[in-house]
């Protein structure tokens, strides 16, 4: 007679080997995020984050660039975020399936497996030369929207498309119109989704460097933060100036600082945009928790 | 004076055999299945009307025709007449006003995911009611007329999905007579529901017909024969006999019906 393997045996190996792989994800993640924050644990203070980076000699700041990737992040959300839903309510409740659907989806697939840089060269055809505008917050701003659409739009289509049909049908049954249903009880009930992942989506955009390399710049002009005219050159809330981000700064003073302490204000800066990055997927998850409790409502 | 009057939303009137639905040859097909053939019946307002058969026979199918919730549905092909107070609810009307007059409850306890307020006011607000004074008042009275009030009054402003089964139950009822429909659709209703929120809610259904008319599916052969004042037994898309649900119980014209109410086939 073969012998087999039992399948408790088996079965306990699968769940070690599980476990393994989760293990494995959670020491890789606390070692990166680990690294980073030793290295760049010197620079960890306010007067980095908020002063101006030097050009020759050492002890600069990130302030402007820390601004900047903020902005950038928020001028994006107001353009992406609004299309972004509108284009997850339009694939959950209304396109019909088909040939035009099915097309649409492919494109937005297409859109989101879109490498950056490539994004970042049509920003720079687009948003750079054809506009006019040069190099632009706006400009950056725009081309990292087309990174994000594809994500919110997403995410907003399954949140939607999770609410369970029998909600949807009491609305409806009660005399509420498409619309309403969408409004009134659709939406708040996908909020958690849809806002989770429009976080995920701004992490993902404070993070991008090859994009805006082209399109919103490498330098940022002497900002007067002090000056919160829009239309002024200076200030920092014009969104037709250069502007340099974080995640780009970290790379040109990584390939060409001039600075001798370049080495330390890359591991400074790269721990700043890690613990952003964590900040932003924390606050999605509480946020959704937050809001999950709200409308999915608290148990007493 | 019981409370329903003390409330004051609706003067109960009572009137004999008006007839408030009528259907003509009513067919409806999904795609190539004929799900109903020739329905022609006449449904009495202020009554309980039970729509009984197996699984599949087209009951809910039915019941879903008389607030066009089909409509919903690619591929369902209607013909025939339905007229709901003599207008043809499959002419020239509006659906949304349709189905506010004609409210439905569903075999699941579906509470929209928020407040036990909010879901009654859900309706009222949706036609266009703001004032607090009077969505209050709806409210109010709504759950009184279900006998919910005195349960939940200290936790309106508590999500709808921290009460029991039950209770949802009799919210999503609460909130369907919260826009003061005429007809009342209720789709199995207690089938999700344990005994004795099952005898609550066909208690409420004998309160609720002094002022609407109620239609109700239901797999239950007792519960139909508890309530009911009137009985359609439905078989593979057809009615094969409808009348007062004594009649149907005791002396069924159609041995089809006989079989099926003394249990020899499901």
């Amino acid at each position: 007679m073969r012998r087999r393997i039992r399948p408790q045996i088996t079965d306990r190996i699968a769940t070690a080997t599980l476990y393994l792989v989760a293990g494995a994800f959670v020491l890789l993640l606390v070692a990166f995020v680990g690294y980073f924050l030793y290295s760049g644990r010197s620079e960890l203070n306010f007067k980095f984050l908020f002063t101006e980076p030097a050009f020759s000699t050492a002890g600069g700041g990130i302030g402007p660039e820390l601004f900047n990737s903020i902005y950038l992040v928020f001028l994006s959300g107001l353009i992406s975020v609004p299309i972004g839903i509108a284009a997850g309510i339009y694939f959950a409740e209304y396109a019909k399936p088909g040939r035009l659907t099915d097309f649409l989806r492919l494109s937005i697939e297409t859109l989101s497996s879109l490498p950056s840089i490539v994004v970042g060269l049509f920003g720079f055809l687009v948003f750079v030369i054809l506009t006019g505008w040069k190099f632009t917050l706006m400009g950056g701003a725009l081309a990292v929207t087309i990174l994000n659409l594809p994500v919110i739009a997403r995410t907003s289509e399954d949140a939607i498309r999770s609410v369970p049909e029998s909600i949807k049908e009491g609305s409806l049954a009660l005399g509420a119109t498409r619309w309403q249903t969408i409004v009134r009880v659709l939406l708040p009930s996908a909020l958690p989704g849809i806002v989770t992942g429009i976080i995920i989506a701004s992490g993902r955009a404070f993070g991008e460097a090859a994009t805006l390399l082209y399109t919103a710049g490498m330098s940022s002009p002497r900002l007067d933060f002090t000056n919160w005219n829009p239309i002024s050159a200076t200030s920092p809330l014009n969104p037709f100036r250069p502007a340099e981000t974080l995640a780009v700064y970290i790379w040109k003073i990584n390939s060409e600082g001039l600075v001798p302490d370049a080495r330390q204000i890359a591991d400074g800066a790269s721990a700043v945009l890690i613990l952003a990055v964590l900040a932003f997927n924390l606050l999605a998850r509480f946020l959704s928790r937050l809001l999950g409790r709200r409308f999915g409502g608290s148990r007493s | 004076m019981d409370k329903v009057d003390a409330c004051g939303c609706a003067d109960p009137v009572v009137e004999t055999d008006r007839v408030i639905v009528r259907t003509e040859k009513l067919n409806l097909h999904y795609g190539k299945l004929q799900a109903l053939k020739d329905i022609g019946v006449e449904l009495p307002a202020n009554r309980i009307n039970a729509l009984i058969g197996p699984s599949g026979c087209g009951k809910s199918t039915f019941l879903k025709t008389l607030n066009r919730m089909n409509d919903l549905i690619l591929d369902c092909r209607i013909d025939g007449r339905v007229y709901i107070d003599d207008v043809d609810i499959y002419g020239d009307i509006d659906v949304v006003d349709l189905r506010r007059r004609v409210g439905m409850v569903f075999q699941k306890p579906n509470p929209f995911p928020m407040s036990i307020y909010d879901n009654v006011a859900y309706g009222p607000r949706t036609h266009g009611t703001k004032s607090k004074t009077v969505l209050d008042e709806i409210v109010e009275c709504s759950l009184r007329r279900t006998a919910l009030w005195d349960e939940v009054k200290d936790r309106l402003r508590a999500s709808a999905l921290g009460i029991s089964g039950g209770q949802q139950q009799r919210l999503c009822i609460a909130r369907t007579i919260a826009v003061d429909p005429e007809i009342i659709l209720m789709d199995e209703p207690t089938s999700a529901l344990d005994p004795q929120s099952t005898l609550k809610i066909e208690d409420l259904m004998t309160e609720l017909k002094k002022s609407y008319t109620i239609v109700i599916v239901t797999h239950n052969m007792q519960q139909a024969a508890r309530v009911s004042d009137n009985t359609a037994f439905f078989l593979i898309g057809e009615v094969v006999e409808y009348g007062p649900t004594s009649r149907i119980f005791n002396q069924p014209t159609e041995k089809r019906t006989e079989d099926y109410i003394s249990g020899r086939f499901s």
